[in-house]
């Protein structure tokens, strides 16, 4: 066993092309361990915990690349290292281009070579992005801010600002947005129309701009605002500057509002506010009583599907119906046997799994998850499942130092063969998210697994997937939805089918 | 009519800061994007970004103050 390393001072490389290099050194022959990361805190515990620490670490700086693998002996180490170093200069090229234009390495620099640039998409490390997003609205530029780790006090001085000049600050922590039909970070490509929508949940978000699109309807604005926008402290500063937009907007016809139900004193002043507003508003606050938002004056949702066949039915003045009617769902599934008597849903997107556990408390009993609704169970080990887990894998416990599982396929597909092995598993459960920022083949990848967890097994609980995403996605709806069927599972159009399909085995 | 809603007359152009495939999905749909070549502040150097900050933010006061 030796241990090889590298250290490239003044080197920078953002977190996700990191991980994916790591994933794909580590699947080199010969390499037990392998490091590949910027010199941060995080990174030298990880060198640490795993034994690869040498004394030639201790001056490292966040800012230089660290390059370390243990391998079987000193040839395949010198390989891997060679490895990593082609890969990632491989992805340096693809960014750069062979062009010999400069590169900018600032918001000014760039905004000096893109004349009228009016939006600055942000995702570098947390501690980082509000300096960068100061930037840019002192500029005048609408901010997207994909960053996590941005500090409430931080995210209300950056609304507070943003307000004064009436531009966007789309999060933190926000995957999802389209804007004048451009797809944003993780979004799909669905037609321009008559929807807008504002939301504080990025799946959620993906979900019904999808089921708006493969109902024939279109969406004239998608504003992310970031998780905690609702929240006492935000106030709902981003909702109601992007709700009195879009009730300004000519082509929006109708509004949806998606979050986490709002802190007690923000749900006031909102629902205030947006009484001003003259157009049809449908509200899903996840969990929250449906009457109370009625009782307000307002369209309640009572899921993600629901929410958009509301929002088609307001902006197009007749009845739409789901996409897959109940009967229909019962005949997919009719006669189905299960081999065990277990549930395991093994999502990727957080509010689908929230969705799923709020679905089926009524109907099925001991639902256990890392992230709990109000009723289920808290797993006591996250990686391993007991009674009817419904486990969201892009939960920051299992996605730090890692790629989200909508990027990186290798968490869920570890987990699939062991949920497949487990003799009282009956049922698997998964999402697949199509659209920019995804991968681009989950489907193919997930089957991959299902095969390989079958033959180790020589067992094959029934699996049921939903895809969300639409026909003009660049992994094509349909291209995945045939790569599942064919090897046995089924598909649903929505998360909400495919629950109500759960529920349709679970009772017969 | 609010200044935000000049925005949805416009096309997007983006100064990506961060992920380059951000960049390179935006790229293949033909919009408008540059990637900024970002590296953490002052080398990384904590101490220094700190007053760095500081620095910026005084001159941001100060401009403020000015109208």
């Amino acid at each position: 066993m030796t241990i090889r390393h590298q250290i490239r001072q003044n080197t920078y490389f953002d977190s996700v092309t990191l991980m994916l290099v790591t994933n794909q050194v580590k699947k080199i022959e010969g390499v037990e361990l392998a490091v590949v990361g910027m010199g941060t805190d995080y990174n030298i515990d990880s060198l640490k915990r795993l034994g690869l620490y040498k004394h030639e670490f201790d001056a490292i700086t966040p800012a230089d690349l660290v390059l370390c693998v243990q391998t079987a002996d000193e040839a395949s180490g010198d390989a891997a290292l060679i490895a990593a170093e082609k890969l990632l200069t491989a992805k340096k090229n693809i960014k750069g281009g062979t062009s010999r234009e400069a590169i900018p390495v600032s918001q000014e620099a760039s905004a000096k070579m893109l004349a009228g640039a009016n939006f600055t998409l942000i995702s570098v490390p947390g501690a980082h992005a509000a300096r960068e997003a100061t930037i840019s609205l002192n500029a005048g530029r609408h901010v997207m801010l994909f960053s996590d780790n941005v500090t409430i006090e931080e995210e209300l001085a950056l609304k507070e600002k943003a307000v004064a000049k009436e531009l966007l600050v789309m999060g933190p922590d926000c995957g999802t947005a389209i804007i004048n039909g451009v797809p944003l970070a993780f979004a799909n490509v669905v037609r321009r129309g008559e929807i807008g929508l504002v939301a504080a949940s990025g799946t959620g978000l993906q979900e019904v701009t999808s089921i708006i699109h493969r109902l024939g309807f279109g969406v004239s604005q998608a504003i992310g605002v970031g998780g905690r926008d609702l929240s006492e402290k935000i106030g709902g500063r981003m909702t109601l500057l992007g709700a009195q937009a879009l009730a300004n907007d000519p082509q929006t016809k109708a509004l949806v509002l998606i979050s986490k139900p709002p802190a007690e004193k923000t749900l006031e002043h909102l629902y205030r506010e947006l009484k001003q507003i003259y157009k049809p508003i449908v509200i899903y606050f996840i969990g929250a009583d449906p009457d109370e938002i009625r009782k307000a004056g307002f369209t309640p949702a009572l899921n993600l599907e629901d929410a958009a066949i509301k929002a088609c039915e307001l902006a197009g003045k007749k009845p739409i119906s789901p996409l897959m009617t109940d009967d229909q769902i019962a005949d997919k599934v009719s006669g189905l046997q299960l081999p065990g008597k277990w549930l395991r849903g093994l999502y990727s997107g957080g509010t689908l799994c929230d969705e799923a556990q709020r679905l089926l408390f009524d109907s099925i009993p001991e639902i256990t998850s890392n992230t709990p609704v109000k009723g289920a169970a808290k797993l006591d080990d996250i990686f391993k499942s007991e009674k009817n887990a419904i486990i969201d894998l892009g939960d920051d416990e299992f996605t730090r130092g890692k790629a989200h599982p909508m990027i990186d396929p290798s968490l869920r597909q570890e987990r699939i063969v062991a949920e497949m092995a487990d003799q009282e598993t009956g049922l698997i459960l998964l999402d697949i998210v199509l659209g920019y920022g995804s991968h681009m083949d989950m489907a193919g990848e997930m089957a991959s697994a299902i095969v390989s967890g079958e033959k180790r097994a020589r067992r094959r609980p029934a699996i049921f997937a939903t895809i969300c995403g639409t026909e003009d996605d660049p992994q094509v709806f349909s291209l995945q939805a045939k790569k599942l069927e064919e090897i046995g599972v089924f598909v649903f159009p929505s998360n909400v089918s495919m629950i109500k399909a759960v529920k349709a085995v679970f009772s017969q | 009519m609010i200044q935000l809603n000049d925005l949805f007359n416009q096309p997007v152009k983006v100064i990506n800061v961060g992920i380059p495939s951000f960049a390179d999905d935006l790229k293949k749909q033909g919009v408008p994007v540059i990637h900024v070549e970002w590296r953490p502040p002052a080398g990384g150097n904590k101490k220094i970004a700190a007053l760095l900050e500081r620095i910026e933010h005084s001159q941001e006061v100060f401009h403020t103050s000015k109208g």
